[in-house]
Order: structure tokens, then sequence, then C-alpha cells
């Protein structure tokens, strides 16, 4: 291990409103490095053993309950930040009702990794290969933020802002992600494409909802990771798509819509002429499918 | 007979006992500084304020009592660069200190200062001498292998077919990294503890480095997780580091190599480049075979020339063609050394000639199963070096028995069939490889190391296996035991296998090459069977005997006459005949002979490849191990996998940029097929009980069957492995422009 744990400090709060308490007086005291909220550790613990990872201080989530939570309400479900992949993938509701993000949860990583690593920590961590990421926006999910200021709740669309940049003050825990639950009985896709069927980050990730009715688009959603420096709703591909007949003609313009909206590149997982190539096959693949 | 494994429980239990195990109350841990470009001069190095530098043991070239040089067959390796830099790892500076963060640090602190070179990273760059980087020519070694006359055939043949093919370079990824503990001191000599398969390989280096007298140098190996070839030169290179910081320290030290660091600065399967030009008739006989095989070895030639004749070898694999000309070169490049990985080139030939001879296959219009029957080798029948086969290869029955099993006739009309339809998004397909995997040393190899093995009696009535053959996972241990146990009618729980001691256990050679079994086995069998002669002789064992008549006689003689041990010299059938010159003659005593059938399936939304099912059929003399046997044979068919599909070592100037099992993609249990495992047994008259080597052999297969089926299913012309998705795209539809994607 090229991290030395001896340079590592966490703290474990035991409730929330502690938790908040401790990130404020980090984030007020300029001699004090920050603190790093650190969940399942599963992306944290791979830079420590890199030598590579940055910060000092992490305040441990483990702790607290409320961060764990699963909370269905009559138009929304809100779920715990600091649940893991693990209970997302086997929740009723969710299977029912947003089988992408259960999907997704199923392939993060491995068994392992899913029993450690949370949805919270999969959006902090803010890679544009973040494997929840599509069915969230897909999802129309908001995040609900909580600091010792108050509560603020965002469109997880507006969410990341950059390359590893995020709406997220240095005083801030994402609490809970939101959905709405608004998607059933809708056409829905979810396909992760990996270097390998499992322990694998995605080359390429698609997240699909359609609405179809009287033969028209009534509502489409269309998000994609590993194709931009975020995260990345597709919403010119879906304006291509909404209001419209599903036939060859649509499809041509979604995938024009989706050529100019993503911007893969090259790197050491894949290259742009795959990714781009792929995309389009991908969002073919899912209209032809609706079409069935 | 299936038993279970001599060290298996302790293994199980978290008991077994591996190199960073071993504590001492003194000891310190050691790492290594290296270069961070391809080729250059070193102008000066600085140690940056930021740790107590006068804490810590700083070993460079000046401190090398010996020569300057990890000692295999050449000497052209440094042991730590000495002015000049020829790859981005080469290492340069090491250090010791008791606390290995501390040490982290340190390690980041040392700057070395360097005028860069212009550097060579390809083949085809190397061979055209854009820059001269080794010797005069970089090439480490050309060889010619002839039989009949090539150039008499090209203008009667009906077809002339040419292809070129290539494969990438591939980490053995032994699950535990290189390390090795030494202690060291100028009176008593040097004392090494670590992970290899080759103890007296690691002794000689230290013996050169060193300067020291053979018998101050003592080489142990600890319990070791896997090699696969790659702890079968680098081990050299820790080893005499370690002992060189141990030396000037005046305490123990241990360097072990954490994943990244093993994955960027040991050894790969060396990458390949084929050139095939053959002649064929109509009827598709094969004429004239021509090839020209070239290996990229890296900045060293450490192992790289023997590696060259096995894939060289191998390149004409198991058909009778009257004329075949191979040449072979090992070139130099910028990049860490390459070496063993199981196989050592005959993956990398065999992959061609099996791409090439379903290439031949299609341009003539006749089934690549019937091309192949054509034209297999049959007993009396010459290979390439003129070696006339004594044996009765049976290849049509292993085709037939493999083809079957994988349903191949009738998966293949189907899929084609299925594939042809538009709407099909998963084309399948199935393909096959057929081939020969050499056992023993290549040439006179077996005859130069003239190996020993014994067994020895306790006074308790067991026996002891003296080898310097390694457990590294293949179960060497059980099989000796199996064959004392055989030989001498006794329960395989009473022989032990001794631990490999260089101070102890005579030289029965390295652990590689899948003569262990064969060769060594056959030794120990010897030595057991010498063993019961004595007690015979002595007139305390009769001619027939219970187990329990054996342990009397046994302990009886210990206590009467004193202690007995027999050894066994390895001495070459006299049949073996080698012409190292003009590589004419037998290359190896005996030959394995398989047939593999892969089926896969082939995404076209992502370009996947999934491999769905593996037929594995094989005769490799006499199974004594089933259940190892079979692992052996699944194992090696996985890492083929990987070879064929997924392992891609980026080479970025040099250096290996995905050094990290997050992107040096292997497969996992979960992209791991049912592989069916088939035995076909031809017991060969010099292996213990009728055995041949069986390690290697799974990995030439794997990667041609499954290349094969991609084309079958995608009608994509392969000429490389690794076939990743990204590859296959180019493969399907070229490089197009962007806007043409639409």
């Amino acid at each position: 291990m090229r991290g030395d744990p001896g340079n590592f400090e966490v703290l474990t709060p035991t409730s929330l409103p502690e938790a908040l308490r401790l990130m404020s007086e980090a984030a007020l005291d300029q001699d004090s490095p920050l603190l790093k909220p650190l969940a399942g550790g599963t992306d944290l613990m791979v830079l420590m053993e890199m030598g590579a990872l940055q910060c000092e201080r992490f305040l441990s989530l483990h702790a607290i309950d409320e961060l764990r939570s699963f909370r269905p309400e009559e138009d929304s479900v809100a779920i715990g930040a600091a649940m893991t992949f693990s209970r997302i993938r086997t929740e009723a509701i969710l299977r029912e009702e947003f089988p992408l993000l259960c999907e997704a949860a199923g392939q993060v990583g491995a068994l392992a990794i899913q029993n450690r690593g949370t949805l919270g920590g999969n959006i902090a961590n803010a890679s544009p290969a973040a494997d929840s990421a599509p069915a969230l926006l897909a999802y129309d999910a908001e995040l609900e933020i909580v600091s010792q200021s108050g509560t603020r709740r965002i469109p997880y669309s507006a969410f990341h802002t950059g390359y590893k940049e995020m709406q997220l003050r240095p005083d801030e825990l994402i609490r809970s992600i939101l959905l709405p639950r608004k998607w059933k009985g809708c056409h829905q896709s979810f396909r992760k494409v990996g270097a390998r069927a499992a322990q694998a980050i995605s080359k390429v990730s698609f997240a699909g909802v359609l609405r179809i009715s009287d033969g028209l688009i009534q509502e489409a959603r269309i998000a994609m990771g590993s194709v931009a420096p975020t995260p990345l709703r597709c919403v010119h591909t879906e304006r291509a798509l909404q209001g419209k007949k599903l036939d060859f003609s649509a499809i041509g313009r979604a995938k024009e819509a989706l050529f100019k909206e993503i911007s893969p590149v090259d790197d050491i997982r894949s290259n742009r002429e795959y990714r781009l190539r792929v995309s389009l096959n991908l969002i073919e693949d899912f209209l032809l499918s609706a079409r069935k | 007979m299936t038993i279970l494994r001599k060290e298996g429980r302790e293994k199980a239990r978290g008991a077994a006992f591996y190199v960073d195990d071993i504590a001492f109350s003194n000891l310190l841990h050691g790492t290594t500084v290296r270069s961070s470009i391809a080729r250059g001069c070193i102008s000066g190095i600085s140690y940056l304020p930021g740790v107590p530098w006068d804490e810590f043991t700083i070993v460079t070239s000046k401190d090398i009592p010996g020569k300057n040089c990890i000692a295999h067959i050449l000497h052209d390796q440094p042991c730590l660069a000495d002015g000049l830099i020829n790859h981005p790892e080469e290492p340069v500076v090491l250090l010791a200190h008791p606390d290995r963060h501390v040490l982290e640090k340190a390690r980041r602190l040392v700057q070395i200062e360097t005028k860069e070179l212009p550097a060579v990273f390809t083949i085809e760059d190397s061979l055209a001498r854009k820059q001269v980087i080794w010797g005069a020519d970089n090439l480490f070694k050309s060889l010619l292998i002839e039989k009949g006359n090539v150039d008499s055939v090209w203008a009667g043949a009906d077809r002339i077919i040419e292809g070129e093919y290539s494969t990438g370079a591939q980490e053995q990824l032994y699950l535990e990294p290189n390390g090795m503990v030494a202690k060291a001191d100028n009176l008593s000599g040097v004392t090494v503890w670590g992970s290899m398969q080759c103890p007296f390989y690691v002794h000689h280096a230290l013996v050169t480095a060193l300067g020291l007298q053979a018998d101050k140098v003592r080489v142990i190996q600890t319990e070791t997780g896997g090699g696969f070839g790659g702890k079968e030169d680098y081990p050299s290179v820790i080893a005499t580091h370690a002992a060189l910081l141990s030396l000037k320290a005046g305490k123990p030290v241990k360097m072990i190599y954490d994943r990244a660091e093993d994955l960027a600065a040991t050894t790969k399967r060396h990458p390949s480049r084929t050139r095939h030009k053959t002649a064929v008739s109509k009827s598709g006989k094969l004429l004239g075979m021509e090839v020209d095989f070239a290996i990229d070895g890296g900045a060293y030639a450490t192992i790289s020339s023997v590696v060259l004749s096995r894939g060289a070898i191998h390149a004409a694999g198991p058909y009778l063609c009257p004329n075949v000309r191979i040449r072979g070169h090992a070139v130099a490049t910028n990049s860490p050394p390459n070496g063993a990985f199981r196989g050592f080139g005959a993956p990398q030939s065999i992959f061609a000639l099996e791409r090439h001879m379903d290439t031949i296959a299609a341009e003539l219009g006749i089934p690549p199963e019937e091309l192949r029957r054509r034209n297999f080798l049959h007993q009396g029948d010459q290979t390439a070096t003129g070696q006339v086969l004594r044996e009765k290869p049976d290849m049509e029955g292993l085709l037939e028995k493999a083809l079957n099993a994988a349903g191949y006739h009738e998966k293949r009309k189907a899929f084609a069939e299925a594939n042809a339809n538009p709407e099909t998004r998963v084309k399948k397909g199935i393909g096959f490889s057929a081939f020969m995997h050499g056992a023993g040393f290549t040439g006179s190899g077996e005859k130069m190391l003239a190996s020993v093995a014994a067994v020895q009696a306790t006074a308790a009535g067991r026996i002891e296996v003296l080898a310097s053959s390694t457990e590294i996972g293949q179960g060497a241990n059980t099989v000796f035991a199996q064959i004392v146990s055989h030989a001498l009618g006794i329960p395989s729980d009473w022989v032990d296998v001794v631990r490999p001691d260089t101070s102890i256990v005579p030289n029965s050679g390295p652990t590689v090459a899948s003569r262990t079994t064969m060769i060594v086995g056959k030794l120990v069998e010897n030595a057991a069977l010498g063993l019961r002669e004595v007690l015979r002789q002595s007139g305390r064992l009769g001619l027939s005997h219970t187990p329990s008549d054996f342990q009397q006689a046994l302990s009886t003689y210990v206590r009467e006459v004193g202690p007995l041990r027999s050894d066994s010299t390895y001495k070459q059938p006299s049949h073996i005949e080698w012409d190292d010159m003009n590589y004419r003659g037998d290359a190896y005593g005996t030959f394995a002979w398989a047939v593999y059938v892969a089926e896969v399936s082939v995404d076209t939304v992502t370009y996947e490849t999934k491999v769905d099912h593996f037929v594995a059929a094989q005769e490799v003399g006499k199974v004594i191990h089933p259940m190892l046997a079979a692992g052996q044979i699944e194992g090696g068919v996985t890492q083929g996998i990987g070879f064929a599909i997924y392992e891609e070592v980026v080479n970025r100037s040099g250096r290996m940029a995905n050094n990290r099992l997050t992107n040096y993609i292997i497969p996992t249990s979960m992209d791991t097929p049912r592989i069916q495992v088939i035995f076909a047994e031809n017991p060969y008259a010099h292996g213990p009980q009728g055995a041949k080597g069986i390690g290697e052999l799974p990995l030439d297969g794997a990667a041609p069957a499954i290349l094969n089926a991609v084309s079958f299913a995608t009608g994509a012309p392969i000429h490389q492995i690794p076939m990743t998705p990204e590859h296959l795209l180019r493969a399907l539809h070229g490089a197009k422009p962007e806007g043409q994607q639409l």
C-alpha cells in the first residue's frame, strides 16, 4: 500500500446534526484541511492504495442511520445517500418502478463492492462513468442536500457542472436521492458496456425511458455515462423524439442529435471512435426494441 | 488418481508461509527507484529534502561487489543502471528503511536527472534499425529452420496464400506479486527467501552480482502464489537487489512489489508478428510454407533467444509439409524486458498459423477441419526440423472427439443460418484450432542441464523427495508424491517433498517448459526405483511387498546401515539428436497433441465477444492426477481467453500505462465459460507412468480457436490479438470518418 494510514484521520459522528456540525467547523476553519465524507470507501480506498489520496481528514457516515433509510411516499421515493447498492438492487418498490437503477446497482463492480458502495458516494465521487448516473438522470432524480444552514433540493441533472465538479459546498452532505414515481409502464432499458462482465468501469453506459401512447412518444429520457465530462442527460436527443412517431426517420434524427450532443474521448479504457459508434448503436437498438 | 494436494490444507487454512510472512526484528524494507525515460544517459541523482536521509541505506551501481549484471543467458542486463538507461522502468537506486511508508515517501524524493536519447518501441522499427539500441543490429537472436526447398514450389502451386498476424504482450498475473527477503553479511554470505520458479537461476545471478563463492549463497523458495513464467527470470532481479541492500545495511531486507510495480516492471509475454506465405494444391495439400516470425524482447536479452526457438519450431504446427522455411528474429526495443510466459513463444506462432489455416480453407472453399485432416502429421513423418515422429499421434481422432463433443457441425450450420438474418444482433460462431506442444527444454537443453533429483529415507520409514522443482500452484508436490507412491507401492501420504533450498536439494533444473512431471518426475521415479533396489539387494525387501513391508525394510535399513539416499541424473534417450547450429533434428523428446473448440457470441451493438462454451481435447501421454490435470487445462484456456480478447498492455513510450487491475483486464469467472476437458492417453516411454508435459499446452490453442469462431460469426478479417471490442469495431468497419457513422 503506497498510502500511509498514519497520515489519515477519520471522524465518526453518530448523528446527522453532529456530522453537519463537524463539516461546518472544518469548512470555516481556514487552517484545518477539509473533511471528506467517507461512505463505502470503494473509490477512496483504491486511491489510498495507490498513494494518490489527496485528502487527510475523513468523516465516516457509517454510524448515521438516517442516511441509510429508504422512504417511499406517494409521489416519490427517497433513497438515503448511504444506502448500499446491494439494498437498492433488492428493494421491491425500486425493482418494480425503477428497474434501470436496480440493474445499474447490480452491475457495480461485483457483489463485495455492491455491499459497501453507496448511491450517494457514487454521485459525490462525480465520475462521468458512475454506474448509477444514467438511470438517475433518466428518472428525473432530485438530490436533497443538507448543511447546518438548512436543506435544499436540486435536480440531479444540474448537479454535475464539469469534470469532477459539482454543486456541493464543503459543509454540505447529500442526504437523499428522490425519484418521482411516474415511470411505471414506460418502455425502458439500461446498458452498461464495460470491458468484462464484472469488476468493470463503464466504457459507455446508457439509460432510456419512453412513454408511448397513441403511437406517439409522449415523453423521452435519454442519459449516458462515459461520453462527456459529466454524466449526460441528452436533452437534444430527447427533443428529437418528443411528440414523434417512433419511425425510422425519428430514429435517424435521434442518432444525429446524439452524435452532436456527446463528446467522448480517448482514454486508458477505450477510445472516442468506439464510444461514439457504440452510443449510436445503443440508441438505435433501444428505439428499435421499443417498436416491437 | 485424484488425491488431496500436499500443501492444500495449509493454503486453505491461511497457514501457508509466503515471503511476505517472513518477519525479523531488525527487518528493513527495500524499494527501487526507477528511470522515467525510455532511453538516455544519467547525468545526476539528487536526494530532495523531506525525509531523514541519514536513516536510509542507499545502493547504486557503485555498491555492487561482483559483476553489475543480472546473469541469464547473456550478461547484458545491468543490476542497476550505470550511466545508461534502456527502458522506462530501469532500476537506478535502491533504498531501505525500517518504515515502509517513510520509504515510499523517500522513493518519490529521489530525482534522476537524464539526457534523453531517441528510442525504439516496435518490432518493425527495431528490425529497420531506426535506432541501434542493442548490439550492432538490435537482434538478440536470429534463426533459420529449413526443410526441403521452399523456393521450388511457388511456381507450380495452385494457390499461394499470404497473411500477417500479430499478438500482444500479456501479463502472467500470478496472485502473489514478486517478492524476496535477503539476509547478507560479509562473513557468512547471503541467504535469500522468496517467491520463485527456479532457485538455481536465482543462485547463479546472486553469485555473479555479489562475487561470492557458490557455497556462500543459499536460496530458499517460500510458498509461491503462481508463476506462469513470470517468476522464471525476474526473481533474480529482486533477489539481487534485496541482497545488495542487505549487504550494505547489515540487516535483513524485504522487497515485495505491489501490483502496480509488478505489472509495470516485470516481464510480459513477447509481442509477436508473423508473416505466412503458403503454397497449396487445389485439393488442400500443403506444398510449401515460408514463415517469418519476430518477437519483441524488450531492452535486454533475458531468455528471448529460447522463446524465439520454441515459437519458431512450433510455427509450422502439427502438419506435414515437404518444404518449409522459418526465419525467426528476437529484437530489442526500449520497453522493460519481456520474458517467459506459459507457452513460451508457441501461443504466438500457433495463433498465426491456425488463423492462417482457416484463411487458406476459406480461400480454397474446403471446410477448415477437412484442410487440417489432409495435412496432419503421422507416425514416421518429419516435422519442420526434420524430427521423425516415433510415437503415433492421432490428430484425426482428437479432431473428431473435440468437434463431436462441441456439436460443431450442427452448430456451424445453425449459426450460419441465424447470422444471415439481419435482425440478429448477437451473432454466434464456432471455431477450432489444432496444435501440438513440445515437452521439456528445446533441443539439447535437457542434455546440457543434466538435471538431478533424489529420494531419501527417514528413520521413521518415510520417503523424502529432493528436487529444485518448485510447487507454484500447479501441483508438483502432489504429483511427485504420487510418482513415488506408484513406484514403491506405498501410500502417497508417506512421501514428503522437501522445500527447495539450494543448500539441500540437487539441481533438477528450472520449473519451466512443461518439464516438471515428465522430466523431473521421471528422475524422481528412477531415484525411487533405485532406492527400492538397494533395499532388495540388502536382503531387507522381497520382490513383492506390502506397504508395511516396505516401511519396515526402510526403517531397518536406516537403523542398521545408515542414511539411504538415491540420486538419478538425466540421461537423454538415445533416439534424441539435435543440431543447435542448423535447427535440425529432435526438437523435443515428445509432443502433446490437441484440438480445441470455442463457441462465441459477438454483440453487434457493442462489439463484445463472449466465449460461451469451450472443448479442450488433448493427448498428454498418461494423466497422473486427473483433477490437477483438468485444472491445468481449464486455467490455461482461461489465460488463453484473456490473451485472445481481453488482455491488452497499453504501451506508451515503452511504459505500461494500464498497470492496475482495474484497467489491465483479465477475464473473471463471469467471463469464463464451461470448459469441457477431454484426455486421450498414449503413454510415453520416457515419462513417469507414461506422462508427458501438460502445463503450457492449453495456452497455445485457446486464442486461435476463439478468433476463428469470431471470424466465422462476423466475417471480420482477424489478424491480431487481443481482439478487444475496440479492435473488432475497426476490423469490421475499417476506419471511417466520423460523419459517416450515422
